[in-house]
């Protein structure tokens, strides 16, 4: 730190530490903010401590009458994220395409990326009650749901892997004679191809994760059984539906993530 | 007479307040194989992506780019083509641009994207014969046992010689090799500059190479371009690119010290090549 020049490091220093302040400061001002909104009491915690020990009791011992039915219906709560990931990389690769600055002109990207951040924006669960209006009660509404939020989510993390890829193999592309397709086809997918799968393999398991919820609102899957089986205090029925959504979520994920390893 | 095969004019280009290209003007000839030399830096690769439409002239100014009976930029804007027109120029990239995870086979087959029918060539379903050809310009750059590895795994020569065979595959009649033997060894570098003197005498194919080794462009081409800070520094035979000329070229010479001839002889510094 003491070089020839001490007087541009110690201004540089001074510089620093009281950005660094600043910023500690502000973090601080954001984080008590925060915990007034919550509302947060600890000590309620501490107070109600018995009330959690026997609302926890009453999900023991899990009763396992219902267990085909639940696994059933966490069959149903997987078909729906497949369906919904896959629909979703399927629009998410034109509409990533679209919203790259290094393949459009900002009046095709710009609209583009404020429709995708819309679809992010509203939580698959608001999707799904609007589709159980629309499309009636059922895993159909919960597949459209997750489709359309996820479609947002892929298309940006697409894009941005478009973004970061080298100019070069598409113009070596370019200069052969082929089209713009040609050039995205040979020049550009092939660098961005490990991404895409590995960030959409990744999606698909947070996808399982919402499916569970879903049903909450009607939109198909588990999340029925979980929600009326909490709304009767049936919690032992509560307790196995969340077993059965531990080991299915644990499952697929160790799966999805060896494939995705394989392709990075 | 011979036809113009490329013709520059005015062509200035600046990035950001760097000025890369200063009143950049030539012609070449149908058939001509010419060198295109100066100092790392001076702009050669910059000309080179012009003449194909990759980089852009500066808006303002009068600059024309014309290649193979076409324009292909006028005042900095490009003028669009067909698949047909564009697959005619060749352009082998200093850094090869190869499409790293596709295989070696596949990098040399997109040469002939430009002429495929366009289902085929947006499937990427390349015939047995276009297969066979590929195979064939592999072997011409000695590369043929290597056609199913990842063109990522090549080592830098390698890589080099799959950008060649890329661009032997598209039969162009116009070929543009920016420094297509910068990472050869000298056996190598004789071959790649032996196959791009014989499509040139063979196939009357125009070239123009990009060359930082001087007794190449010397042994190999018949005119020289030499670029210098950006400006058009020599156009002539090479013959008369002597070494008095190259050293100032190369070194961190004033240019005033050419235009003052030691003995009467020295031509001017500017040779336009023997024609009207
Ligand atoms: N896209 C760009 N943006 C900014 N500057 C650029 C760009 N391309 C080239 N330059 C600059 O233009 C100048 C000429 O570059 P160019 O690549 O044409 O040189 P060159 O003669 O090919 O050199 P070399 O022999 O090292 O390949 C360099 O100073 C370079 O930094
Ligand atoms: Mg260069």
């Amino acid at each position: 730190m003491t070089t020839q020049t001490p007087s541009i490091t110690a201004t540089t220093m001074g510089k620093r530490s009281w950005l660094n302040l600043a910023g500690w400061s502000a973090a601080l001002v954001v984080l008590g903010w925060a915990w007034q909104g919550t509302e947060m009491q600890p000590g309620l915690l501490v107070e109600n401590a018995g009330n959690m020990a026997t609302l926890a009791s009453d999900f023991v011992p899990p009763s396992f009458t219902n267990l085909g039915h639940y696994i059933e219906q966490m069959l149903v709560t997987i078909q729906i994220a497949i369906w919904g990931t896959l629909l979703a990389i399927v629009f998410a690769i034109p509409c990533s395409l679209l919203s790259s600055d290094n393949l459009v002109p900002w009046w095709v990207y710009q609209p583009m990326r404020r429709l995708m951040d819309a679809c992010r924006a509203i939580n698959e669960l608001v999707f799904a009650m609007l589709f159980v209006v629309a499309v009636g009660l059922g895993p159909f509404a919960g597949t459209l749901a997750l489709f359309i939020h996820t479609t947002g989510v892929l298309a940006k993390l697409f894009s941005e892997a478009v973004e970061a890829t080298e100019a070069g193999p598409m113009e070596g592309i370019r200069v052969t004679g082929a089209g713009r397709i040609e050039e995205i086809i040979f020049g550009l997918i092939p660098q961005v191809l490990p991404l895409w799968i590995s960030v959409s393999l990744y999606r698909f398991e947070s996808n399982i994760r919402s499916a569970t919820v879903l049903g909450m609102v009607g939109a198909g899957g588990i999340g029925v059984s979980l929600w009326e089986t909490m709304r009767g205090f049936q919690y032992t029925e509560t307790a196995t539906i969340m077993l059965v959504i531990i080991v299915a979520v644990t499952a697929l994920d160790m799966a999805s993530q060896t494939l995705r390893k394989r392709f990075i | 007479m011979s036809l113009t095969t490329i013709a520059v004019q005015q062509l200035s280009k600046t990035f950001g307040h760097h000025p890369v290209l200063q009143d950049i003007g030539f012609e070449i000839r149908q058939g001509e194989r010419v060198a295109l030399i100066g100092p790392s830096g001076s702009g050669k690769s910059t000309l080179m992506r012009h003449l194909v439409g990759l980089t852009r002239a500066n808006r303002q100014g009068n600059s024309c780019v014309h290649a193979l009976g076409r324009d292909i930029q006028r005042h900095g804007k490009l003028i669009s083509a067909s698949r047909a027109e564009r697959c005619r120029t060749g352009y082998i990239f200093q850094q090869f641009n190869l499409a790293g995870r596709l295989s070696v086979l596949t990098n040399v087959l997109v040469g002939r994207l430009g002429r495929m029918p366009r289902w085929r060539a947006l499937l990427g379903r390349f015939s047995a014969e276009e297969r066979a050809m590929a195979l064939h310009a592999l072997k011409r750059v000695g590369l043929e046992e290597l056609a199913g590895q990842r063109a990522n795994t090549l080592s830098g020569g390698q890589m080099q010689r799959v950008a060649i065979a890329r661009a032997l595959m598209q039969d162009a009649e116009l070929i543009l090799a920016d420094e297509p033997i910068a990472s050869l060894d000298p056996r190598s570098a004789r071959e790649v500059m032996d196959i791009l003197k014989r499509i040139n005498e063979e196939d009357g194919r125009t070239v123009v190479i990009t060359l930082h080794q001087v007794d190449y462009a010397r042994e190999y081409c018949q005119r020289a371009i030499a670029l210098r800070q950006g400006r058009l520094y020599y156009d002539g035979p090479i013959t008369q690119l002597t070494d008095a000329r190259l050293q100032a070229l190369y070194e961190n010479a004033g240019l005033n010290e050419l235009y003052q001839p030691s003995d009467g002889s020295v031509q001017p510094v500017m040779l336009r090549a023997a024609t009207g």
